[in-house]
């Protein structure tokens, strides 16, 4: 098979299984199968794409003309490489967890549920390959289509009015902020393309450039950059494998890979770190990284929490785009992975939680580590990652972002890195405090290990050993940056 | 030209005027169309004042003759003059379906009915 | 035989249109008007390639050469008009053979078709002709059989929607004859293309811009501009669902084809847009009829209604795109005005497919309905798409030239609307997606409603798949909107 064609294969692949699991809708464990097994293929056929990138191989093919001067493109470039092989080995570790959450947890409308889940990962990878903002754009919107039967799935009136705010802030902001940037580049640049250096430079003011640049990170809504950022706690009331592998990791990623794509390859960086709403820009961004952070503090909803923390790291990739440097732009890149592994495996023990003993609030969760040892275990393991302390992975992409913050001047933006971390240091380290450290309720007491189905724990403990593992081998994601500015 | 030379035109933009008037203040239907009908006429005139040349007869071939009215408006209303037949056969046809229907030919009263 | 192709465009529904009075039979009358439809639109697609290569058509009625005699006259865009309408006629009769025998009674079926093939022949003629008396004519014999038309609905009301269209429509069409009158008094000419030439060699009068006034007024309110458009929403929604279908894929199009051509071809960009300001004008009531039409269709609960009045919005989008007068503008204006009739076409089609089942198109009536009618509102879900325009839909790559030729000319607080007013079409769209896919079906009678007959299906989807079609390659309607913009604005400068 030619390279073109292993790129198109790998869009089509989710497609196509969310065909298959409709066609296997009755026969539960052959569907179950099959979603795992189209995961696997897909991450293999991805992996594939690694070995001729490295030797130079930007391989781009361009599917349709839609009009003489729109077409639907896919291109293999580092950062989309490196976005498609997490969200898509991440498929494989959340279609195990899901097995044993959805059955566990007597989920309705399973074939739904697992077919738009596919669609999702479909839209992911159109996404992380697109060549161009069009391409971008209709992949992106896809996303937000198919994941609304997800964050509804439980059709109580509290699903749907989180699903109506869902849809609408993110249908909002991209019809019309970032269509509207998207619209107005072509008019400056005439053409949509993702190229190296950007297609931008020059071809406007700075004060046009000002604000095309603000249009696109608010217009981003996946992004989830204040006051935009409402969405992500609504689509909480999700199935938590939604909110693990979707609202930690695919649909979020995408918005932040989006603004990344954009600072690199639309505006070029050296562009971009000349604008003069860039330093605004930076502070409105850090502003939503602290108080994403306070907010999370406020909630004792564990997923409720997670979400916010969720919305103040993804600030961390979006800053790191408009540090607009190498070295932050590598930060970022690597948060994209660091913070996936991270905050996946932390959704996983919420949702074992839930599994297991029904409880979502964190002040019910006293001693509870005493009956799910693993699972709190992994907490531990996903926290330190998001606070960034070794030996977990995040420690790198902070480390690398704290250096991009030095690099643009901006001393007052390290320390905002500094003050994040520390406030995520306690709202997330409070939990498996609490559960392994307080006593439990008295009626609670010594029902012994009361641990959730098999397929969640082994998945939580994937996701738990990758984010040590990008610790001690961080090398591949570092060289997958590089080659962003090697080309 | 003088104002009396202009005399049709001066008719025609009174006939419009009026038409126009009943068109809009009438909340009866038959009136309604009455209204329409002088509206159209009105433009009728228009039409055939603007083919007429002082001092020129009918345009039929003639040796006592060399100035001919334009015969080409004339032909023109002809024309309009049938839509308008139409116009308001078919407008006729309405109301009295509308009378069947409602009862009444009173625009008010109609709206009414439908609330 | 190929020569006569601009008349026999007219001709054949012309006299299919008796000939279905004469047969009296509804089965038959229906055969005669798929017939002649279809032949109709593969003659449009002849003159359409006839166009590509030859260029302008022009047809000398009986012999007689223009500008005496009467002068068909073809160019690209009414090429693609032509086009336009044919396909929506050749895709709207076999649906009215299923969709009249339930709302129409059979003594009347056979008058139906003659009435609709008079309205396919008038509107068709309005596009051939390159006489400007003519279009009256054609405009007249149109509007006649579409007063009659919508006339035939079930409900009452659609007798009273029926006679205002009528007084509103012939005040239209009144005006248009004042002007035409002043145009031949200071001319002596009715041809266009002689017209053309005459107009800008008179000495500065104020006839001109007085019979220039009559004509634009006249086609607005065919076109239903804001504030002209008060017939509109009531002749949409009682009209039986396939004149719905096809009057609003059509009327109004032609009728801004109409536009065009007076505003280009006649009296020329630089008297109609220079001199005279027409963008001025036009601007700043697109923006309205835009902005209010749309908001007033979220509070529709007859769906039918709501689509009427985002038509009014749609409408407002091609006429904004006419008045930002450049090349890109009017190239947007043209594409919407095809893609618009698409979806439009498929909108009112699943809808009727909706009211043969269920009577009644009301939000409330239509919940639970995508369980029961999968296909129908299947086809509702590809055309709401379509209106909202997302990628890979017609209405995506109009909208996007819209937004560009906003952009162009600097009005970005504009290009900023149309994508605002694209939320409001997403509002109004989902309230339907949200009754009839995500509630339970509420109505008594629930194991009698099934999926529409095959019928009504096949053409709806011919149209819904038309609407991604143009969407995912956009190619041939882009091209073909662009030639015709870029012909308009070179005559006359």
């Amino acid at each position: 098979m030619t390279y073109p064609q292993i790129l198109c294969l790998i869009v089509a692949i989710p497609f196509m299984g969310a065909g298959l699991i409709l066609l296997a809708g009755k026969y539960h464990n052959l569907r179950d199968t099959l979603s795992l097994l189209v995961a696997m293929v897909l991450c293999g056929t991805v992996y594939q794409l690694i070995e001729p990138l490295r030797q130079g191989n930007f391989t781009q093919v361009t599917l349709l003309e839609v009009t003489p001067s729109l077409s639907l493109g896919l291109s293999v470039e580092p950062l989309g490489l490196l976005f498609a092989l997490v969200a898509s080995f991440l498929w494989i570790v959340t279609g195990l967890y899901a097995i044993g959450y959805m059955r566990g947890h007597h989920e309705k409308n399973q074939t739904r549920f697992f077919a738009c889940f596919a669609i999702a990962i479909g839209g992911a990878m159109g996404v992380s390959f697109s060549s161009n903002l069009f391409t971008l754009f209709a992949f992106y919107e896809l996303l937000t289509l198919c994941t609304f039967p997800l964050v509804t799935h439980h059709g109580t009136d509290e699903a749907k009015k989180a699903g109506r705010i869902y849809l609408g802030i993110l249908l909002a902001t991209s019809v019309g902020l970032q269509l509207f940037a998207i619209i107005w580049t072509w008019n400056l640049a005439g053409t949509l393309d993702f190229r190296p250096n950007g297609i931008l430079a020059g071809t406007a003011s700075n004060r046009v450039l000002s604000i095309l640049i603000v249009l696109f990170v608010f217009g981003v809504g996946k992004a989830a950059v204040m006051p935009f950022h409402r969405w992500l706690p609504a689509a909480m009331v999700a199935p938590t494998p939604v909110s693990a592998l979707l609202h930690a990791v695919a649909v979020v990623k995408v918005g932040v890979f989006t603004i990344l794509k954009v600072a690199i390859y639309i505006f070029g960086l050296d562009t971009l770190a000349q604008l003069g709403s860039t330093p605004w820009l930076r502070w409105i961004v850090a502003a939503t990284i602290i108080l994403g952070s306070l907010v999370a503090f406020t909630k004792d909803n564990l997923k409720a929490r997670l979400a916010y923390s969720t919305i103040s790291q993804l600030s961390y990739i979006v800053l790191a785009a408009l540090l607009a440097n190498e070295f932050a732009i590598i930060g970022g890149g690597m948060h994209i992975a660091m913070h996936a592994f991270g905050k996946i495996t932390l959704f996983f023990a919420a949702g074992s939680v839930l599994v297991a003993s029904h409880k979502t609030n964190i002040s019910d969760m006293k001693g509870l580590g005493r009956r799910m040892p693993l699972t709190f275990a992994a907490f531990f393991v996903g926290s330190l990652s998001i606070i960034g302390v070794p030996p977990a992975g995040g420690a790198w992409s902070k480390w690398f972002l704290g250096l991009g913050t030095i690099e643009a001047g901006e001393q007052g933006l390290l320390a905002v890195l500094m003050v994040s971390s520390l406030l995520s240091l306690v709202y997330l380290l409070e939990v498996p405090i609490r559960a392994f450290f307080s006593s439990p309720e008295p009626d609670q007491e010594g029902t012994g290990i009361q641990e959730a189905p098999w397929p969640c724990l082994l998945a939580m403990g994937i996701s738990g050993g990758m984010t040590v593992g990008l610790f001690l081998f961080p090398d591949f994601l570092y060289e997958m940056m590089t080659m962003v500015f090697a080309a | 030209m003088n104002a009396m030379g202009l005399l049709n035109y001066w008719f025609v933009i009174v006939l419009m005027m009026i038409g126009f008037y009943v068109l809009i203040a009438q909340g009866n239907l038959v009136k309604k169309i009455v209204g329409l009908n002088i509206f159209q006429t009105s433009v009728f005139v228009f039409y055939i004042s603007m083919g007429k040349i002082t001092g020129a007869t009918a345009p039929i071939l003639d040796s006592d003759w060399s100035v001919y009215s334009n015969p080409l408006p004339h032909v023109l209303i002809l024309t309009a003059i049938v839509v308008g037949v139409a116009t308001t056969a078919l407008g006729l046809s309405l109301t009295v379906r509308i009378h069947e229907a409602y009862g009444s030919v009173e625009e008010d009263e109609i709206n009414e009915m439908d609330e | 035989m190929m020569n006569h192709l601009p008349v026999l465009q007219v001709i054949i529904p012309l006299l299919a249109a008796p000939l279905c009075v004469i047969v009296r039979n509804g089965q038959i009358a229906g055969v005669i008007a798929v017939a002649s439809s279809w032949v109709s639109l593969w003659m449009a697609w002849k003159i359409f390639q006839l166009v590509q290569v030859a260029g302008t058509i022009s047809y000398n009625l009986g012999g007689w050469l223009a500008p005496v005699g009467i002068e068909y006259r073809i160019d690209t865009l009414a090429a693609f008009v032509l086009i336009l309408v044919t396909l929506v006629g050749a895709v709207v009769t076999p649906y009215a053979i299923t969709s009249v025998k339930k709302e129409i009674d059979e003594s009347k079926e056979s008058l139906f078709y003659a009435a609709f093939l008079l309205c396919l022949s008038g509107l068709l003629g309005i596009v051939v002709t390159g006489d400007i008396f003519n279009v009256f004519v054609f405009l007249e014999i149109s509007s006649l059989s579409a007063y009659a038309l919508i006339a035939l609905g079930k409900d009452r009301r659609a007798l009273i929607a029926s006679y205002q269209y009528l007084i509103m429509g012939s005040v239209g069409a009144t005006f248009i004859v004042i002007g035409i009158g002043m145009l031949y008094v200071m001319t002596g000419s009715l041809n266009m293309a002689d017209l053309a030439i005459l107009l800008p060699e008179l000495p500065s009068n104020r006839i001109i811009p007085v019979a220039f006034a009559f004509l634009t007024i006249g086609v607005c309110l065919k076109l239903a501009l804001f504030p002209l458009h008060v017939w509109l929403p009531n002749a949409y929604a009682y009209a039986p669902s396939a004149v719905t279908a096809f009057i609003a894929s059509t009327a109004t199009k032609v009728a801004i084809y109409m536009l065009l051509r007076i505003c280009f071809t006649i009296f020329g960009p630089d008297f109609s847009f220079v001199k005279m300001q027409l963008g001025a004008i036009l601007l700043p009531l697109s923006v309205i009829a835009i902005f209010s039409m749309s908001l007033v269709a979220i509070f529709q609960t007859n769906v039918k209604r709501m689509l009427a009045y985002s038509s009014l919005a749609q409408i407002g989008y091609i006429v904004l795109g006419i008045s930002l007068f450049t090349n890109t503008g009017l190239t947007a204006g043209i594409l919407h005005l095809f893609n618009h009739a698409v979806i439009k076409g498929s909108l009112f089609m699943a809808l009727g497919c909706v009211m043969y089942r269920l009577n009644s198109v009301d939000l409330e009536s239509m919940r639970g309905l995508g369980k029961k009618m999968p296909l129908t509102m299947g086809a509702f879900l590809v055309g709401g798409f379509s209106l909202i325009g997302v990628p890979f839909t017609a209405g995506f790559i109009s909208k996007w030239y819209l937004i560009q030729g906003a952009l162009e000319k600097g009005l970005w607080p504009v290009a900023l609307l149309v994508l605002m007013t694209s939320l409001m079409a997403v509002v109004y769209i989902w309230r339907v997606v949200e009754s009839v896919y995500f509630s339970e079906f509420g109505g008594s009678d629930a194991d009698e409603i099934t999926e529409a007959p095959l019928g009504l299906l096949l053409p709806t989807w011919a149209l819904a798949i038309l609407c991604l079609y143009f969407g995912i390659n956009g190619t041939f309607t882009v091209l073909a909107a662009s030639s015709a913009a870029a012909n308009l604005m070179g005559v006359g400068s």
